[in-house]
Formats: C-alpha cells, structure tokens, sequence
C-alpha cells in the first residue's frame, strides 16, 4: 500500500510504539490522526510531527469509551478524508502490578476487554465500511506474545489480546474480498512506559526500541498486499520481502 | 402515508416497494431482495457522508444553530447556518419561536458548564470542555435568520467541539430523538451531511456484500446533504443550497462503462441523483472531483446520468415524488403511492423503501 498521501488513524499515539509509529508513519508522508487519551503527551507529539511537515492531527478520547468510535471516526474523516489505515495501538494493561485472574476484579477485566477488544471493534465497525466500498484499507492489531503465551498475572490483558488477534482474523476473511487488508502484529519486548510498569525489574538492554518496531510495522503496511489476510506477524520475525 | 415512528432493531429489515418501469408493475419485496431486483453490471452508487451533529443550542438556550453546510477539513472557512429561537425538535419548525435579532460582530456560545450531556472526550484538556463560540461574520439581507458564522477554533479541536457539544438535527414526528450513531449508514465516511443522507440507512454490510457477489457494481461519492426544512416559506424556497460534493475517479469510470454498456445506473436517494446530475450539467459527463451542486431537481427535470432511484417512499405533492418523475411515469408513480398506503408501507427518513427501475438498455 502505497503511504504517501494516505489517511490513518492511530489509537494510543502519545507514547512508546504509538509516538514511534506516528513518526515513521510521518515520514512516508501519509496524512496522520493521532488519539490518545492524555491530551498533552498527544498535542506534543502530533505538534513534533508538525514541525517536521507532516500533516497530523490530534483528537483526544477514550477508546474504551462506548461512544468514542463514531465520533472519533468520523472527525478523522473530516481531517484527513476517508480512512485508509487504522492501526489500534491503544491498550491498557489493567491495574499494575499485575496480579493473578482471582485476585482481579470482573470490573477490571471488563475495563481491560473495553480498551483492548471493544475498541478495536467499534472503531473498525465505524471505518471499515467505508473501506469495502472503496475497496481499499488495512486494519492492524496491535498484539502481544501474552496473546498465544499463558503468563501467570497477565489474565485480563493476555486474553484481551488473544481476541484481539482473532477479531483480526475475522476482519481479514469477511473484508479481504473487498480489498481491507487485517492482520495482527506481536511487537516483541519493547523499552516503554506500559513494559516498564508490568515488569519494572527488566533489564531495558533486553528490550527492543520501539522506534525499530514501528519500522517494521510501516514496512507490513507498505507490503500489505503480501501478508496473508488475518496473519499474526512478529515484528521481530519480520523481514522485507524484496 | 405513516411514518415510521421509531429507528428499527439493527439489521433493518425494511420493505421495498419495486416499480417495475418497463412492465408497468409493482411488486411488494424487502430491502434485503435488492440483489435479485438488480442485474450484475447494474452500478449502484451510494453517498457515503456521514451525518453530522449540526444542530448547536446557546448556552441561554435562547437560539439554535443549524450548520447548513459542513465546515472545511480545516476549519478556516466561515460556516453558513440558520437560526432558530427557543425550543427544541418537538416544535415543528414551522411553529418554532423566531431567533432573537442577530448582527454581524456579535458572539454565540454553546456548551460550557452545565451544557450537554457528555460526549467521548471526557479526558480531553480543559479548552476542549470550555464552551465552543461562534462570531456571526455576515448575516443575509432578506433572511436574517441566514447567517455566516466563523468559529473559535479550527481542525480537529473544532471538530471534537462539534461532537462534544452538537446534536443530530431531528423530526418533529418522531416522538424520540434519534442517536447520532443511529442515523449513520454502514459506509459513512466525511461528516458531510447535516441531515442524514437516509436512503442508504436500510443497506446492512451483508447486503452491499451479496449485490457485490451478484455482480452489480458499488460505488460511493460524497455530497453534503443540506436541511430539508427550515421553517418558513420563503427560505423553503431557497432549499436546496448549493451543496458541495465529491466524486471518486473510480466512481465516475464505473458510471462510464455501465454508459457504455447499456447498464444502469441506481442512485441510492436523491442527493446522489443530484451530485451526479450536477456534475454533469457542468461539464457535460460526471467528472472526477470536487464541485458544488447548484442545480435544483423539480419537475421536468431530465436526468443524463442515472436511469435508476432507490430512495424512501415519497407521497404525491412531495418534491420527492416531484423528482421521482423524472424515472418514471407519474401515473405508475402515483399508483406505487397509493398501493404503499394502502398496504401500510411507512414514509419519511427511518420509513421503507422504494426501487424505481427501468429496463437495462433502456431510456
């Protein structure tokens, strides 16, 4: 997919992977609307894209908000046209430090479905639509390898993420014949805020910049034609089909 | 005709009333039989705008802003609306309390503290939750309650203002207000209209799906649907306004080859008849592009582009109806609206529906 000029949504934008990707995404020259929940780690961010000649909006809200999605996709419309490229990088963790399924509330586990899953699906329900009938889009889920692994205290988050990967696999078999490319990407280990406060005792050598990932995730999205619909991809699995 | 008082569980599953323009004859279907009643090479073409919440109230609650247009991606241009005095949708417009006298200069607040009920941003800064102003930049001589408004604020904080403090406009018949979300079609994109483009509101994802698989070709465009009333007589007249619209290269050549091809073309609801319709009274065919319809569709009009109409059920003495005549006889047409009262079909904007098709090759 060619980025240059495209229009794309970028949920959880303020920080680690999501500020990486906005960047990089920047760069391609795509046409970029940045959400996040904290207004001015957001305003930053999309005003550094700006200086830089990129075209970039900022709308703060809550995903996991029952009436984020329609608003939200619909202003992002208005900014940058049509959406070409949602990329749900947004989620949460659930209270830390984490703690094992019988000490976690249902109320939290819930929260945790609403940002990580509902989200997602409200947002892509809003944009993908639109997508089929232009015959063109992507959709990418942003994963984790808690979403195939059982870690002990990642309960909530780790299935939150293994539905999200197949809410991707649904997208891609029910869109991929009208040209909305979904799959899923595991970013590996990176050195972020949210690693930093499910496991503060990580050694950052060990963990992956988040820069080089979003690289790789520009990368997916400018071969996505090549990916197969639904796949789960590794970032750090990934390398450029020549 | 009855109008349909309430938007009905998702998915629709709406009546369709098939005027069968080549035999004359009407058959009684659903909305979800469209892929039959369609041929494959058939384009049909939606108007993908989203509604948007363009009804503002003043803080005082003393005036309310109807955008008749949707602001610029940036938000720089001025904003054409109408103003309306106290009350709220359960006043037909007509009966509606004339708006305070309004003068170039003068500032209009809405939201703010004790406002409306909250919408998504609630984590947004402070600015975002601080009332939205609009100064009034020029005002029409003849029709005061015409204004032009300009905003404080441009972009994407004007438009998370407008969703945070707008609402959808609504109908007087309708005994509750209907969510913003409910009024938007599957495929709705730019918040362009003001008014709910409401023909493609029946037209479930699974449905698009099967007329795809059938063969019949969907395209999109986009045109900013204006209001369609205003509450008095002499700026009813005005309606409609100049309404700016888009056209997609891959729609206007998909209408090339079913030209060319004998196919038809369906416009799903008249906003589509006129973009299309305008575009090519300008340049002769559609063209790809931005343009501003200007062109008013009443009776005698002779479409050159669209052979096909799948709209909402339009009673005679309509402009609607007014408008269906140029697809097909008025006599047919006035018998398909007698047989839909008598067989209870429902009108308006959340009512059923109504598929006005020639013969493919015909016209």
């Amino acid at each position: 997919m060619e980025l240059k000029n495209s229009a794309i949504l970028l949920t959880g934008a303020s920080q680690g992977l999501g500020a990486a990707l906005a960047e990089r995404l920047g760069d391609q020259g795509a046409r970029v609307v940045l959400v996040a929940r904290e207004s001015a780690d957001l305003r930053a961010t999309a005003l550094r894209l700006r200086a830089r000649g990129v075209e970039a909006h900022a709308l703060a809200a809550d995903v996991g908000s029952a009436d984020a999605a329609g608003p939200l996709a619909a202003s992002a419309a208005a900014l940058v046209g049509p959406l070409d490229v949602v990329i749900h990088n947004a989620s949460t963790l659930g209270p830390t430090p984490l703690r094992d399924l019988l000490d976690t509330t249902p109320e939290d586990f819930e929260r945790v479905l609403q940002v990580n899953l509902l989200g997602p699906f409200r947002l892509s329900r809003a944009l993908a639509g639109s997508m089929a009938l232009r015959k063109r889009g992507a959709i990418v889920h942003v994963s984790s390898d808690a979403s195939v692994a059982a870690y002990p205290g990642w309960g909530a988050y780790s299935v939150s993420k293994a539905a999200l990967d197949h809410l991707a696999r649904l997208w891609a078999v029910e869109l991929a014949a009208h040209g909305v490319r979904a799959f899923s990407v595991d970013p590996g280990e990176m050195d972020t805020r949210m690693h930093r406060a499910a496991l503060p005792d990580a050694d950052p050598a060990t963990l992956v910049d988040p820069a080089q990932v979003a690289q790789r995730v520009v990368e997916m999205l400018r071969q996505v034609e090549r990916i197969a619909p639904g796949a789960r991809l590794s970032a750090a699995e990934w390398s450029a089909v020549p | 005709m009855k109008a349909a008082s309430a938007v009905r569980p998702w998915p629709p599953d709406d009546r369709l009333l098939h005027v069968d323009v080549e035999a004359g004859a009407l058959r009684d279907a659903h909305v979800r039989d469209l892929p039959s009643l369609l041929a494959p090479g058939d384009v049909l073409i939606v108007n993908d705008a989203a509604t948007l919440p363009a009804s503002l109230h003043t803080s005082d609650g003393a005036i309310e802003l109807r955008l008749l247009e949707p602001p610029s991606a940036d938000g720089e241009q001025a904003v054409r609306g109408l103003l309306f005095g106290a009350g709220d949708f359960r006043t037909p417009t007509e009966l509606r309390a004339a708006p305070p006298v309004v003068r170039v200069g003068e500032e209009l607040t809405f939201g703010g503290e004790g406002g409306f009920e909250t919408r998504p941003y609630e984590e947004g800064e402070r600015e975002d939750r601080d009332a939205l102003h609009a100064r009034v930049v020029a005002v029409e001589p003849d029709a005061p309650r015409m204004v032009s408004v300009r905003f404080d604020r441009t972009g994407a904080a004007l438009y998370q203002a407008l969703y945070r403090h707008g609402r959808p406009v609504q109908y007087a018949y309708l005994p509750e207000p209907i969510a913003l979300a409910a009024q938007q079609s599957r495929f709705a994109a730019r918040p362009w209209a003001v008014e709910m483009p409401s023909a493609g509101r029946p037209l479930t994802y699974g449905l698009l799906r099967a007329l795809r698989e059938r063969g019949v070709e969907l395209h999109a465009l986009t045109h900013a649907a204006g209001l369609s009333s205003t509450g008095s007589d002499a700026l009813d007249a005005r309606l409609p306004l100049p309404e700016r619209y888009e056209l997609p290269e891959s729609t206007v050549a998909a209408i090339a080859r079913a030209r060319a091809s004998g196919q038809r073309v369906v416009a799903v609801g008249t906003t589509v008849v006129r973009a299309l319709e305008a575009s090519a009274a300008e340049h002769g065919e559609p063209r790809a592009g931005a343009g501003e319809a200007k062109l008013v569709l009443g009776p005698g009009f002779v479409p050159r582009v669209v052979t096909g109409l799948f709209t909402g059920m339009h009673p005679e003495g309509t402009s609607h109806f007014a408008l269906m005549t140029a697809f097909a006889p008025r006599e047919l047409l006035e018998r398909a609206m007698q047989h839909a009262e008598r067989e209870g079909y429902l009108e308006h904007e959340l009512g059923d529906s109504c598929l006005v098709l020639p013969k493919i090759g015909g016209r």
